[in-house]
């Protein structure tokens, strides 16, 4: 096996992937939307509820299927979100996702792995009533938010 | 048709024409299974891009000089080839697009807008690549046309006894199908659909993208009112298609792109329209990529069709046998007699995505996605695929490969 199949399928994304953390789904999220990958059909639901400050993300689930790029690195987010303040979050920049991702990733695969963080941006620049950064414009289509 | 020989290809010294080959793609060398999406280019196809630009290259049809005359002559060499390669009765009904999807889109705007209508009806087939269906859609719901689709049985083939509740349900105007599955293979009875098109006075759109390159293809046997393929899945350059269609219904038709070259005259007042093809040819034409495209056609002509399909044949026999022994995968489609050089397969629990990701590090190339056929992966109740295709240069030994490769994926991600 090659060095780079070695670290793209390391164990911490397999790990991920076999057992995703936040799979599942949420009853009156205090956020949600829904996001797709054009390139390969791929849908996935966010589901957030808040804390009684309204502010704190005190649980996030994530709902459909995916490649092992996107669904751990969704897995990844819901933990690495979880007790943090929606304003922070909602600007979040993908780095700080890839770094812990930390695998190199084509133009392609950036797509799968950076779909659950820009459906949970939607789902909370939606619920704050916040414009979403055009960076972010693409997965706003279905969402009216444009 | 061109001239065909019916002598057995030999994938492996073809091959040699082929540079790609030549390069190992992650320290392997290539597999190349994507030949569905497009083809690699032959050195006699590169060449002959190289020696046109180099020798005869200036703008067509409107300069009086000597090289514009010998590029205009290149050009429209380019057009009999295509004329010839589909049997088609005159050069000037081979119209130049930039691809296939142009060249629907051509007739879904120039004849679909003008000629539908409320209680029409628009009939495409659930296993249409978007390119056939989007237009379509599209069209209808501008023009107030129903929009319905013959359905696909459980094998990836055509239900025909659906087409009498279609034809009861409207005037059927359009019939528009693919005579290959992009995604399947299927190969689809278009002659019979062509000829229930008519019986209900509707023209017949075949999307002849996957058919072409791979099989001989005759307008006139089957039928058809429209045929459109592309250059880039026939070993020629991207950006150049060809659409056929009858004369009678080219001429009735507006034009589809307005501007230079398909005008005959024009005043402040009125513009009138130059004759066919010229017509639906407005600006400068991918000159040198038609070009091209006539020498793939040579190169495809003189290795043959039939000699083509006999071997992607083989081909894809042998690769539904050994799919077959890769536990939990299913291929989806007709059995290997009713289909061409494609085989689309699900691996149970592992993404298409993920697949693909794997065989890459392997140095195989195949597709994972939709294969832009949203409407037959939600029929096969998948969200993707993965898709192995073949051409005139693809060996066993990369069949092979493959199943090699898919034993790994499973052990990473099983």
């Amino acid at each position: 096996m090659s060095g780079e199949f070695d670290q793209m399928y390391r164990e911490v994304i397999l790990d991920h992937y076999k057992n995703p953390r936040g799979h599942g789904t949420l009853e009156d999220p205090g956020a949600h939307a829904e996001g797709q990958n054009p390139l390969c059909g791929d849908e996935v639901s966010i589901y957030v509820a808040f804390a009684d400050d309204g502010e704190t993300i005190e649980e996030v689930k994530f709902s459909g299927r995916g490649c092992a790029i996107s669904q751990a690195a969704t897995s990844m987010l819901t933990e690495m979100v979880k007790g943090r303040k929606a304003s922070d979050v909602a600007v979040l920049p993908k780095e700080e996702l890839l770094e812990e991702i930390g695998i190199p990733l084509s133009p392609v695969r950036l797509k799968c792995a950076i779909l659950g963080l820009g459906t949970l941006k939607v789902a909370l620049h939606k619920a704050k009533g916040t414009p979403l950064p055009e960076e972010w414009a693409g997965f706003a289509n279905e969402l009216e938010l444009k | 048709m061109a001239v065909t020989t019916s002598k057995p290809l030999d994938a492996r010294l073809l091959r040699a024409d082929f540079p790609v080959f030549e390069h190992p793609v992650r320290g392997k060398p290539l597999a190349y299974l994507d030949s569905a999406s497009s083809t690699q280019k032959p050195r006699q196809v590169l060449d002959a891009l190289r020696t046109f630009y180099e020798t005869s290259y200036a703008n067509v049809h409107r300069g009086v000089y000597d090289l514009a005359e010998r590029s205009t002559a290149a050009f429209e060499g380019a057009r009999e080839k295509a004329r010839a390669y589909v049997n088609a009765p005159s050069a000037r009904e081979m119209i130049f697009t930039r691809s296939t999807t142009e060249a629907l889109n051509l007739v879904a705007y120039a004849w679909g807008l003008d000629n539908l209508g409320p209680g029409d009806v628009v009939v495409i087939t659930e296993l249409e690549h978007h390119a056939n269906f989007v237009p379509w859609q599209f069209v209808a719901q501008r023009t107030g046309a129903s929009f319905r689709h013959i359905p696909i049985d459980d094998l990836g083939e055509l239900q025909l006894d659906a087409l009498d509740e279609l034809a009861a349900s409207g005037r059927v105007k359009v019939v528009a199908n693919n005579l290959v599955s992009n995604t399947l293979g299927t190969i689809n009875p278009v002659e019979k659909l062509a000829a229930w098109a008519h019986e209900q006075g509707a023209i017949m759109v075949v999307d002849a993208a996957q058919a072409a390159p791979h099989r001989a293809v005759d307008v006139q046997a089957l039928g058809c009112d429209f045929l459109a393929f592309s250059s880039h899945k026939l070993c020629g350059p991207t950006g150049v298609g060809a659409l056929w269609g009858r004369a009678e219904l080219l001429e009735a038709m507006s034009p589809f792109n307005l501007g230079g070259e398909m005008i005959r005259s024009v005043s402040l007042e009125k513009t009138t329209w130059n004759e066919l093809p010229y017509k639906f040819e407005a600006g400068t034409p991918a000159i040198a990529e038609a070009v091209g495209f006539g020498a793939a056609i040579d190169y495809v002509s003189a290795i043959g069709p039939d000699a083509i399909a006999a071997h992607e044949h083989e081909l894809v026999i042998y690769a539904m046998e050994r799919l077959a022994e890769v536990p939990g995968l299913r291929v989806f489609g007709p059995p290997a007699d009713r289909r061409t050089g494609i085989v689309s397969f699900d691996l149970e629990g592992i993404h298409p995505h993920d697949v693909a990701q794997v065989l890459d590090f392997e140095g195989i190339a195949v597709r994972a996605g939709h294969h832009c056929t949203q409407p037959l992966m939600t029929r096969l109740g998948v969200v993707a695929t993965t898709r192995a295709s073949f051409y005139l240069y693809s060996l066993p030994e990369e069949v092979d490969r493959l199943i090699d490769g898919l034993h790994k994926v499973r052990k990473v991600l099983g």
